[in-house]
């Protein structure tokens, strides 16, 4: 007997897809992810996976999970917690359960939850016979049998045919929430195109599962998210990542420059050299480096030689570059340095995120050093930034630090495309062959930035290097007074930047109590939370600072006009340190976490209501 | 600060940067510094197409004195700096200036991976077995039991053998010169030069505040003729006062032997520099004093194609049906319309 099933509508839902790290958890959301943006739903995700590449099955360590918040609203986070958690093992379940809402559905893989399963998740009792989930609803399925069930007439064996079941809970995910399959069809068979075999079980196993959501008398009703109202546009689904190396590749394009990216793998910074590997029809040069001190010493190299030098790295990464950091600081070459911050101190929890490095790469080389320092806020702000840290980079002739963040390298969200032809042209000129004898320490009166000067042009002979410059002629000098004017003319370049920058925008009221003051990858959490406040009539203000050295001209004004500034930061208070520095007298109060986990809405929120 | 373009054909003195050179007086690095000036103004290459890039050190100061593009980097890092700039400009002649301590301690990573890779550029490492900047501590190339300020009781430590380096590492040119010889010395400058990929050339040079004679057992005017042999490629490797010595293979090792000009070579060893095989010019590295002449010249030139060379090719083929455009890169596989 088939049973009648209702429909309803939701305008938020958040789901979380958990199980071991070769479950293809990840694989899941993102296929969920795919058809979500197709549906016109806006979204963001946040994957969540182990440092260790295949952890002992079935531990705990092993959990890889998969979050993803779609809704018919526009949003910029995954969501704090889950309506539905799918859980493919017991060890999915005990690291995940509490990101289950109370209420919440909690669907497992009854298959999998046998006696050693049970031990190796350091479960004493089974979950599912007691009185564990008494608060929420529990859907037990037996995913391994019925996805051994719906293949068995197909040729795969064993272990493969175990492995098509994260498909069957995609399938019954799609049912749920009333999605189309068509997406993840074509997406199997582009993805097996060359096993015949493979493509016709995946798919087999994805409808079986979308079949057994529609007959199984437990889920009683389909829930359907309407599209969300986002703004015109083609748009495509992007991660922070992505979005970092298109934005590079892009800025080397409108500057009419090779970008040379040298770089060596680490967490969460590599997929930037995945992405830019590929993309040798843009004439990209990648170069995987020995080690993280020769990928930024031969992108200097690279940016000597009059083209667009980049590095990629993570927080300790950033700790080995600093002496050749500071090498371009005082030769005064064009460099960008991307810092996806992980969770440290020291190797820390590598696909953790946090905002740890601020300071580092503010402050932390041998002597007076600045550079400029830019953060992008979501994922795709990733592109506009990039653009910003290459215009600023050539311009000033400055390193520039552009400080991301593990959480927003992996999330994804859509991305309205921007129209191609209003992408600004990055203008440089070079010095050619002059009368006059060449002043390689020369600058510009407006930027002060001295001349970038490529070997090869005739007459432009110089050399540079990192002991102390003589003014205008680049000699090496040791005169005391000579030395202080340069690192003043060192400071007030970067300082000029400020004149070249939007300024910061307030969100909600112009002046009141209280502002929150965020940077980074928080925008989503602090925008959520305040715009959920703002509906329930509470009066708060929201500012994100996407540049952080130099700040905005009017960020002095914007805090004069508040009571109280709210500066959450996942870190012991980095943001705030500088801020007190330059704006003594000025109420700021932190929000810190540092456990390697984005802010929830709710943490915000509760903040900030116990400040109001 | 450079003066008026400067046209072929070029002098010694077109070399010369303004900088006053600051090495101490009677220094091997001033031989080397006036070999590179002579030898380059006889090539016909634009001026503005040589760099120079170095490290940190007493030899590292060289681009400040050559009238030139330079870059006076930091400590190791030359070869970095040097791979990135000839991976975005192949009509440069760059040539990294580094020595025992730069190149084989702090450096040591980098140089191995910048030779293996087959980087095209040229890498002078002087060696004069001493740190002379930091004032005379011992440095990765210093003899055992060697006494200096920071090994008072003498080291503890084997020292490394930079020719051994190289050829681990696959460099495609390989040459050992000395200070003392600026004619052999300005040989293989040129040879260097004209080497497409790699080349790698250890400069015996002498310290003379911290490490006087250091060389001189060897390379002195007394012993030089039977204590050095200079490799002529497709000869016998001759030496001795009179000419009158060789070397033959015993087994695995080498051996001397008498020889008399215009004899039978048939069972000496003959010098191969072409040899694909690491193994002779390993061999070779493996000469050394006291118990046999050490040898001077290339002892490795071989062809491979350069990293930079390479990497440039792969952008051609993947440009064969055009370059890409900013439209399929920034829409990517997959977007959906939301709108009108
Ligand atoms: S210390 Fe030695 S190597 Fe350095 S400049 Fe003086 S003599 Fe030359």
């Amino acid at each position: 007997m088939v049973a009648v099933k209702s429909k309803t509508s939701a305008n938020t839902i958040t789901i979380r897809f958990a199980g071991d790290s070769g479950d293809g958890m990840q694989l899941t959301g993102d296929q969920f992810t795919d058809t979500t943006a197709v549906m016109g739903n806006d979204f963001a995700t946040f994957p969540d996976y182990p440092a260790e590449i295949r952890a002992p099955q079935g531990t705990l360590p092993g959990v890889s999970s998969f979050q993803i918040q779609f809704s018919d609203n526009i949003i910029f986070t995954p969501g704090d917690q889950a309506d539905v958690l799918v859980a493919m093992n017991p060890a999915a379940l005990k690291v995940n359960l509490k990101t289950v809402k109370k209420g919440g559905l909690i669907i497992v893989n009854e298959n999998s939850f046998g006696e050693d399963h049970l031990k190796k998740a350091a479960w004493k009792t089974n979950p599912l016979a007691d009185n564990t989930l008494k608060d929420f609803q529990v859907l037990k399925v037996a995913l391994t049998d019925l996805t051994r069930n719906a293949l068995k007439d197909h040729p795969l064996k064993g272990q493969e045919v175990d492995r098509c079941k994260n498909f069957f809970a995609l399938g019954m995910m799609f049912w749920m929430y009333d999605r189309r399959f068509e997406h993840t069809v074509a997406w199997i068979e582009k993805r097996f195109a060359k096993r015949p075999e493979m493509v016709a079980a995946n798919i087999a196993t994805l409808k079986a599962g979308f079949n057994f959501a529609d007959i199984t008398e437990t889920l009683q009703t389909q829930i359907h998210v309407p599209k969300a109202q986002l703004e015109p546009g083609v748009y495509r689904k992007i991660t922070g990542n992505e979005a970092t190396a298109i934005g590079f590749v892009t800025a080397a394009q409108l500057a009419g420059k090779t970008l040379f990216y040298g770089s060596y793998p680490i967490t969460p910074a590599s997929s930037i050299l995945h992405e830019l590997a590929k993309h040798k029809v843009y004439g990209v040069k990648t170069f995987q480096a020995e080690d993280e001190i020769a990928a930024i010493g031969a992108a200097i190299g690279a940016s000597f030689g009059g083209q667009l030098g980049i590095t990629g790295t993570s927080g300790p990464g950033v700790c080995l570059k600093s002496e050749a950091l500071n090498l371009a600081v005082m030769t005064e070459l064009p460099l960008v340095v991307i810092d996806v911050q992980r969770a440290g101190p020291s190797t820390g929890m590598p696909t953790k995120t946090e905002q740890g490095d601020l300071l580092q790469v503010m402050y932390g080389r041998n002597g007076d050093s600045p550079v400029a320092v830019i953060a992008p806020k979501t994922p795709s702000d990733c592109f506009q930034m990039a653009l910003e840290a290459v215009r600023l980079a050539v311009k000033y002739m400055t390193p520039v630090i552009f400080l991301s963040e593990g959480y927003l390298a992996e999330a994804a969200e859509p991305w309205k495309l921007p129209e191609i032809e209003k992408l600004p042209k990055i203008e440089i000129r070079h010095p050619k062959e002059e009368k006059d004898p060449f002043l390689p320490y020369s600058r510009n009166p407006e930027t002060l930035a001295r001349p970038w000067a490529v070997p090869g042009t005739p007459g432009l002979g110089h050399r540079i290097g990192g002991l102390s410059k003589a003014d205008l002629t680049g000699n090496v000098s040791y005169d005391p007074d000579n030395n202080q004017k340069m690192i003043l003319l060192r400071r007030e370049k970067v300082a000029k930047i400020a004149n070249d920058i939007p300024d910061l925008t307030v969100e909600g009221p112009g002046s009141g109590k209280l502002l929150v003051l965020g940077w980074g990858g928080t925008f989503g959490a602090i925008y959520q939370a305040i715009s959920d406040l703002t509906q329930e009539g509470v009066k708060v203000s929201h500012a994100h600072l996407n540049y952080l050295n130099p700040f905005p001209k009017n960020l002095k004004n914007v805090l004069s006009r508040f009571e109280k500034i709210l500066v959450p930061e996942l870190n012991m208070g980095q943001l705030i340190m500088i801020l007190r520095d330059h704006f003594p007298g000025v109420n700021f109060l932190g929000l810190n976490k540092m456990q390697g986990h984005p802010f929830s809405v709710f943490e915000m929120k509760n903040k900030i209501r116990e400040l109001l | 600060m450079s003066e008026a373009v400067l046209k072929l054909p070029y002098t010694k003195e077109d070399f010369v940067s303004g900088q006053e050179v600051r090495w101490c007086p009677g220094c091997g690095d001033y031989s080397i510094l006036a070999t590179m000036q002579r030898t380059l103004s006889k090539f016909d290459l634009p001026i503005e197409k040589y760099v120079f890039v170095s490290g940190i050190g007493c030899s590292s100061r060289f681009p400040y004195y050559m009238n030139t593009y330079g870059f006076h980097t930091i400590h190791g890092r030359a070869p970095t700096i040097a791979t990135g700039l000839r991976c975005v400009n192949p009509e440069l002649s760059i040539w990294v200036i580094t020595g025992d301590g730069d190149g084989l301690s702090i450096g040591g990573n980098h140089l191995i991976h910048c030779m293996r890779r087959n980087v095209d550029i040229n890498i002078l490492l002087v060696n004069n077995r001493i740190y002379g900047l930091t004032k005379g501590q011992y440095s990765p190339t210093s003899e055992k039991g060697k006494i200096t300020k920071s090994s008072p009781y003498g080291t503890i430590e084997q020292p490394i053998n930079a020719l051994c380096v190289a050829i681990a590492s696959e460099a495609t040119f390989i040459a050992r010169t000395l200070d003392t010889d600026p004619t052999h010395m300005s040989y293989i400058l040129e040879r260097a030069a004209k080497h497409k990929g790699v080349s790698f050339v250890e400069i015996y040079q002498n310290c003379l505040i911290f490490n006087d004679k250091a060389f001189v057992p060897v390379t002195g005017r007394e012993t030089r003729e039977d204590r050095m042999v200079y490799l002529k490629d497709g000869q016998p490797l001759v030496f001795g006062k009179k000419k009158d010595k060789a070397i033959r293979l015993k087994g695995l090792y080498p051996e001397e032997v008498n020889y008399t000009a215009g004899g039978d070579t048939k069972d000496l060893l003959i010098h191969n520099e072409k040899d694909e095989n690491p193994h002779y010019a390993y061999f070779l590295t493996q000469m050394e004093h006291p118990e046999m002449p050490v040898p001077f010249g290339v002892f490795r030139a071989i062809e491979k194609p350069t990293y930079d060379e390479m990497l440039d090719e792969q952008i051609r083929q993947a440009q064969v049906k055009g370059k890409g455009d900013l439209k399929s890169l920034i829409y990517g596989p997959n977007t959906w319309k939301v709108g009108s």
